[in-house]
């Protein structure tokens, strides 16, 4: 490869046409709730771990919605399953077993 | 002698009205412009949240009317102030002497052609909220599936360059009802509803939300459509930004459902200009007091009811003209004493 002395950035557009809805239609066998989310963002307030580390179940729902799957585990890879957020979580969803959940189908 | 109550508008707030002036008592002309009676109502298939039948509910509304005058295809021709009463010239030629004067002008849909990013009127899958509801009525919906299909919330509402910076009101809840009734019709399509705030105020209206979710699948991205143009194969290129995580997104969709929101009546304001009523900077008319008498002009013997005043529910509409109808009785009753 020719060096130009410059490089260009990924697009970081999100492309709703190629999302593989798959895995997400599988996850919502298992975890119906997960489309409930309003994106109200009480979970990651209450979360311990977001103070000190990117961590957001909302977040986390979004990037699988939009086929990030890597930045989708990262969001949740500290979690310490504490279940802060599911306690204050208005639409019910039980956010601490929907963690699992996630893990369970697109972790490695 | 019956006193005459001339009222503008044959939608629901014009007929609701209509009736309970006519069981008060009162000589009702009730007029409208269009072929028919009922107004938006008339062109609707099914209303929000509870999905009613629109047919069914103008139909409740005008089996109230049978002791009502009404003349459909007619306007306004001229009308001036008397001493104590209105003096109309209708267009069919009749003459009206009013005692008092109900306006329920309505609106008119904001005209989605004039958000041109939008290709409203330029890309064939580009279609309004009223152009879906007569394809549900008229059962003329295309047999082909389209794969995905998206609705655009606030065209022409909460937009200062669009000249209406006020919320429309109801276009949330029935973007929410359309995307939920399409995705019946077409169970394997992808449904965006793309939003900036989702209005959901009213009694059920949360609920439709959650059932548009959880029982039909209807993913709602937060961002305005930025632009709409059309790929090679004739589907529909759709930019957004997705403002909850800060990215752009693009989408190809066959199907784009722009929510137009309500403009004050023409040929309401038309009317108005000749009676120099004054409109507030919407454009819709303005109220003696906005919190106590929204039914009432600052001209005596002159009132308002539905959403001439700014846009309304249909439940609210109805109410407004219960009270209009009242509120006119009670003038009557003071400004014209029986000997």
């Amino acid at each position: 490869m020719i060096d130009f002395g410059f490089t260009v950035s990924p697009s970081s557009r999100i492309n709703l046409d190629e999302v593989d809805k798959k895995s997400f239609v599988a996850l919502s066998k298992i975890e119906p709730d997960v489309v409930k989310c309003m994106a109200c963002g009480s979970c990651s307030a209450s979360c311990t771990v977001s103070q000190f580390q990117p961590t957001s179940v909302r977040k986390a729902i979004l990037s699988l919605q939009n086929g990030q799957i890597s930045q989708a585990m990262d969001f949740l890879k500290h979690c310490m399953l504490c279940g802060k957020c599911t306690m204050v979580c208005p639409r019910g969803i039980n956010t601490r077993h929907l963690i699992i959940s996630i893990q369970k189908i697109y972790g490695k | 002698m019956k006193k005459n109550i001339l009222i503008i508008g044959g939608g629901p707030a014009g007929m609701e009205a209509a009736a309970n002036l006519d069981r008060l008592g009162y000589n009702v002309i009730l007029i409208e412009k269009d072929k028919q009676l009922g107004g938006h109502l008339a062109k609707w298939d099914r209303l929000f949240p509870d999905g009613v039948s629109a047919k069914k509910t103008l139909d409740a509304l005008t089996a109230e009317l049978s002791g009502v005058k009404c003349f459909t295809e007619t306007n306004i021709q001229s009308i001036n102030v008397l001493d104590k009463s209105y003096n109309a010239i209708l267009s069919n030629g009749i003459t009206v002497l009013a005692d008092a004067v109900l306006m329920a002008s309505g609106f008119d849909l904001f005209k989605a052609e004039k958000k041109e990013e939008y290709g409203y009127g330029i890309y064939d899958g580009v279609m309004t909220n009223a152009d879906l509801e007569k394809a549900f009525r008229e059962k003329t919906l295309p047999s082909k599936a389209p794969k995905a299909i998206g609705f655009v919330h606030c065209v022409g509402s909460r937009d200062e360059k669009a000249g209406n910076p006020a919320c429309s009101k109801v276009c949330c809840a029935t973007a929410v009802k359309q995307a939920c009734e399409i995705k019946e019709v077409y169970p394997d399509a992808d449904v965006y509803c793309f939003y900036m705030d989702l209005r959901m105020f009213g009694r059920h209206y949360e609920d439709l939300y959650l059932k548009a979710q959880k029982e039909y699948g209807i993913r709602f991205i937060r961002g305005r459509v930025s632009e709409v143009a059309e790929t090679m194969d004739n589907r529909l290129l759709v930019k957004a930004e997705d403002t909850l995580s800060s990215k752009p997104l693009k989408v190809t969709l066959d199907m784009l459902v722009l929510m137009a929101g309500m403009r004050p009546s023409e040929a309401g304001r038309s009317v108005g200009r000749q009676l120099n009523l004054t409109t507030e900077d919407d454009g819709f008319f303005s109220s003696s007091d906005n919190m106590l008498a929204i039914q009432k002009s600052k001209l005596p013997g002159f009132f308002y009811a539905g959403a001439c005043t700014g846009a309304k529910t249909l439940p609210d509409t109805l109410h407004e003209a219960r009270s209009a109808a009242l509120e006119i009785d009670r003038y009557v009753k003071d400004n014209f004493k029986e000997q």
